[in-house]
């Protein structure tokens, strides 16, 4: 039995540790400019939990058939344990658990604390039962108002978010399914949710962000490979939660900014 | 084998009952008491089992129609895994060891008579037992059980027009959630009396076995939290039915504007987490006490740092309400709170990970009998290795923006405290069966039911680590919509084989438990000659669990292979040879 043990034990560590190094299934490829630190950080944590993963594994298969009762005399050992060791390795955890999210603050701090920088792109993402609605504030730099009371989401776009005509600044926003940013620009999203909660997830971009009914939270990340990245919706937000999903294309600023006008020429 | 010195005779708060309703349905007997509280889980857990069986064929098979449910629709797959993880939660995985083993053994273990309030205790079975009734009565009303998972973040799980289920069905898990509540409050207001007033003549408090520990500080982290939850469920049901607007701020659902203005979503989130960290902790400590007993018996050898493992539960008691945060990082909290979570939440690893080292230390050296509770304790400890592991990953909010919300998680907390603290839950059954029922199980299907669970368990959740670094979301009722997780589906389908496979492991057990009632070979007072109170009393023990004796304690919980003692075991009772620590 012990032998048994010690053999599904190893070959579960030794198999699933496998399946990790060979990155068979791995994080999705990342665009961002983010995403090479935090895939970095997500490394260094996954080699170091893998040590101790295995180790702890190893040692517990080795015991448990090593120390297995056997017809022979030998005694167990009769000890209550060890000071020494009982302090070295809650200081030896304390500091591979601290330091290493230690070494992840800058990264936090990049993604968090710092706002984004001006001249960034501007998006308003709004989440509603079970879509999203990208709004870029036009040329004059300015979202306009929006009310309440004038949200309808079976009307789409401008009414979908419950932008008020009225406001002048409102008149050059643009309202849209897909959204489209530069590429190598750094991108300021505005989060915001109409019903329930929502939470905005682009997997490439390694950016993920809830939008709270009531909160308009202030993110920013960076695009920095061109191409279609899928929109996902990762907080359970009602019977359509799968299929809230959308699409970010991130182009040249060339076609980014021809992409406006065309939205701004249709608006007029 | 009463062996040891009693202190003599007390008489017990109340005498032995004599009607049927007395004994075995309105009974005062913590020992039944325990028992009702178990059968009630182990009906639970195969109710939710069976749940998440019809959520995995759906996941996999989307069209198919499934008994007893016909047509899964979306909303139907979500109210599914609400209640698979409600049900679980509360009424398996809080229910069983505590309730359970903790009702039967805890008194017996520390040598008194009875909990300290019987009455309560009695009355903290009924209001579980009608909390479930409420919580199973969600599927079979209008609108059916609610969608809104069973962390029922609002607005969706304040507002009637949010989804299907979020009507009746929605208050009813409120309220079920609620008297939950106040069944554990009631509960653990007990346990704190009777292991702090209750201890027999001798058993000071660092002679405790560790699974009275356990329980000690289960009960703590239960008197904290639950009151929390309670508060928060009260408010949820003034949001939904009276007009409030705690949780829910204006909202416009579908164009409709809800008549609430003001609250805070996030408020409920904190409240519940609150609640809800400690309550991982409440799932699993009793299993962590139960395996370092069963390691230390089984090794035949002290248990390898009884203090340690004393002060890294209480520091798992203390910093687990510090760390709630952790489940918020992408909420919209503020991010300096969430590194200081985080931080908190990395501490919290420590005192985990040198109960782990004092496992292994424990088995270092030993003599390792492999009785099926060892099997169990053993599976026990890979687990919690392999669940632990992943939390530093989920614990830095920079990992957690690809891995929150992804079945990451859902295999995270699964293993460690899912199926570990069911393996706890198996563990002790095979182990205290012979006390409670006079009969050993049967040991050739406890070794098959062993080998199914193990094994079973890793094939199901060790994949949902790789779907989950690849961003396959929890939650999702079907994974069609979204073009990148369309190369999951063999994974996700291997998944499921597993799981049909190891759900049929599981009636090995079950027969096993109600076969061995009956036919077991029957089991002396000591079958696994351990230490502890409870296997120096009759089997199974009389009303006041000593016979009107009380028992006086001369050794602590661990004292075996002691060198010069007759036996390779010394009783906590027994005086004859002093051991040596403690």
């Amino acid at each position: 039995m012990g032998l048994a043990l010690l053999l599904v034990i190893w070959l579960i560590t030794f198999i699933s540790t496998f399946i990790f190094l060979a990155k068979i299934w791995w994080l999705p490829t990342g665009a961002s400019a983010a995403a090479a630190g935090i895939d970095h950080h997500f490394t260094i944590t996954f080699i170091l939990m893998g040590i101790v993963f295995v180790a702890a594994q190893v040692f517990l298969g080795l015991f448990v058939w090593k120390y297995r009762e056997q017809n022979s005399s030998r005694k167990a050992l009769y000890t209550h344990g060890n000071n020494t060791m009982e302090i070295a390795w809650t200081v030896l955890t304390a500091v591979l658990f601290i330091g290493l999210n230690w070494a992840s603050k800058p990264l936090w701090a990049s993604e968090r604390f710092d706002p984004a920088k001006s001249g960034a792109v501007q998006v308003e993402v709004t989440g509603m039962q079970f879509q999203w609605y990208f709004r870029y504030p036009g040329p004059d730099g300015k979202f306009g108002a929006t009310k309440p009371e004038l949200i309808d989401p079976s009307a789409g776009g401008e009414s979908a978010v419950g932008l008020d005509p009225a406001d002048p600044a409102s008149k050059d926003d643009v309202v849209t399914g897909t959204m489209y940013v530069p590429v190598n620009r750094e991108v300021e999203v505005i989060l915001r949710a109409h019903d329930v909660i929502h939470s905005f997830f682009i997997p490439s971009m390694r950016f993920k962000q809830d939008a709270v009914p009531g909160l308009a939270i202030h993110m920013h990340f960076t695009p920095i490979a061109t191409g279609d990245y899928e929109i996902a919706c990762a907080e359970l937000c009602g019977l359509g939660h799968y299929k809230m999903h959308g699409m970010l294309k991130v182009v040249s600023q060339k076609e980014y900014d021809k992409w406006l006008a065309a939205r701004e020429a249709e608006k007029q | 084998m009463a062996t040891g010195e009693f202190a003599g005779h007390i008489p017990h708060a109340h005498a032995a009952p004599q009607s049927f309703i007395r004994k075995w349905v309105f009974s005062l007997d913590h020992k039944v008491i325990g028992l009702q509280y178990y059968f009630l889980a182990l009906t639970a857990v195969f109710v939710g089992m069976f749940l998440s069986l019809l959520m995995r064929i759906h996941l996999v098979w989307p069209g198919v129609s499934l008994p007893l449910i016909g047509d899964i629709k979306p909303e139907t797959y979500l109210s599914l895994l609400t209640m698979h993880g409600t049900i679980m939660v509360f009424f398996v995985l809080t229910t069983a060891p505590q309730g359970g083993f903790g009702n039967y053994f805890l008194p017996i273990q520390i040598g008194a008579a009875d909990m300290a309030f019987p009455v309560l205790n009695m009355l903290s079975f009924w209001v579980t037992f009608v909390a479930f009734l409420v919580l199973i009565a969600a599927f079979f009303v209008a609108g059916g059980a609610p969608l809104h998972g069973w962390t029922g973040y609002p607005p969706l799980s304040a507002l009637q027009s949010a989804g299907p289920g979020e009507g009746l069905g929605a208050d009813l898990w409120v309220i079920s959630i609620a008297l939950f509540c106040i069944g554990a409050l009631m509960s653990a207001l007990n346990f704190i009396t009777t292991t702090l007033d209750m201890r027999a003549k001798g058993m000071s408090m660092m002679r405790m076995p560790l699974t009275c520990w356990a329980w000690f500080i289960t009960a703590i982290l239960g008197l904290l939290a639950f009151g929390v939850l309670f508060s928060a469920g009260i408010l949820l049901l003034l949001d939904r039915n009276a007009g409030t607007s705690f949780f829910v701020p204006l909202v416009t659902v579908n164009g409709t504007m809800a008549a609430h203005k003001g609250g805070s979503p996030l408020l409920w989130q904190h409240l519940f987490w609150f609640f809800g960290h400690p309550e991982v902790y409440i799932a699993i400590l009793p299993a962590m006490g139960l395996c370092s007993q069963l390691v230390s018996v089984f090794s035949r050898k002290p248990i390898f740092g009884y203090k340690a493992m004393v002060y890294a539960m209480l520091s798992i008691g203390i910093l687990g309400f510090m760390v709630w945060g952790h489940h918020m990082f992408m909420s919209g909290i503020s991010p300096y709170t969430a590194f200081g979570m985080s931080v908190m939440t990395m501490a919290i690893g420590v005192p985990s990970a040198i109960k782990t080292f004092n496992w292994i230390g424990t088995l270092w050296g030993g003599k390792i009998r492999f009785t099926p509770p060892m099997l169990f304790a053993i599976g026990f400890v890979s687990l919690f290795v392999t669940g632990g592991i992943s939390g530093p990953f989920l614990a830095q909010p920079v990992l957690d923006i690809p891995l929150h919300e992804t079945f990451f998680v859902i295999a995270h907390f699964h293993l460690i405290m899912g199926v570990a603290s069911i393996f706890g839950i198996f563990a002790a059954t095979y182990y205290w069966f012979p006390k409670m029922f006079g009969r050993m199980m049967n040991e050739r299907m406890a070794r098959l039911h062993f080998w199914f669970s193990f094994v079973g368990t890793y094939a199901i959740f060790m994949p949902m680590h790789y779907t989950g670094m690849a961003a396959l979301l929890r939650r999702y009722s079907q994974y069609t919509e979204l073009a990148y997780m369309h190369s999951l589906a063999p994974l996700n389908k291997f998944i499921t084989y597993a799981a049909f496979i190891t759900i049929a492991g599981q009636f090995i057990f079950l027969f096993n438990l109600f076969w061995s009632m009956k036919r077991g070979e029957k089991a002396n007072d000591n079958p696994w000659e351990a230490t502890t109170l409870e296997w120096t009393t009759a089997t199974p023990p009389p009303h006041d669990n000593f016979g009107g004796l009380t028992p006086v304690v001369y050794n602590g919980p661990y004292e075996y292979s002691v060198p010069g003692a007759p036996q390779d075991y010394l009783m906590q009772t027994d005086a004859a040879t002093k051991a040596v620590g403690h």
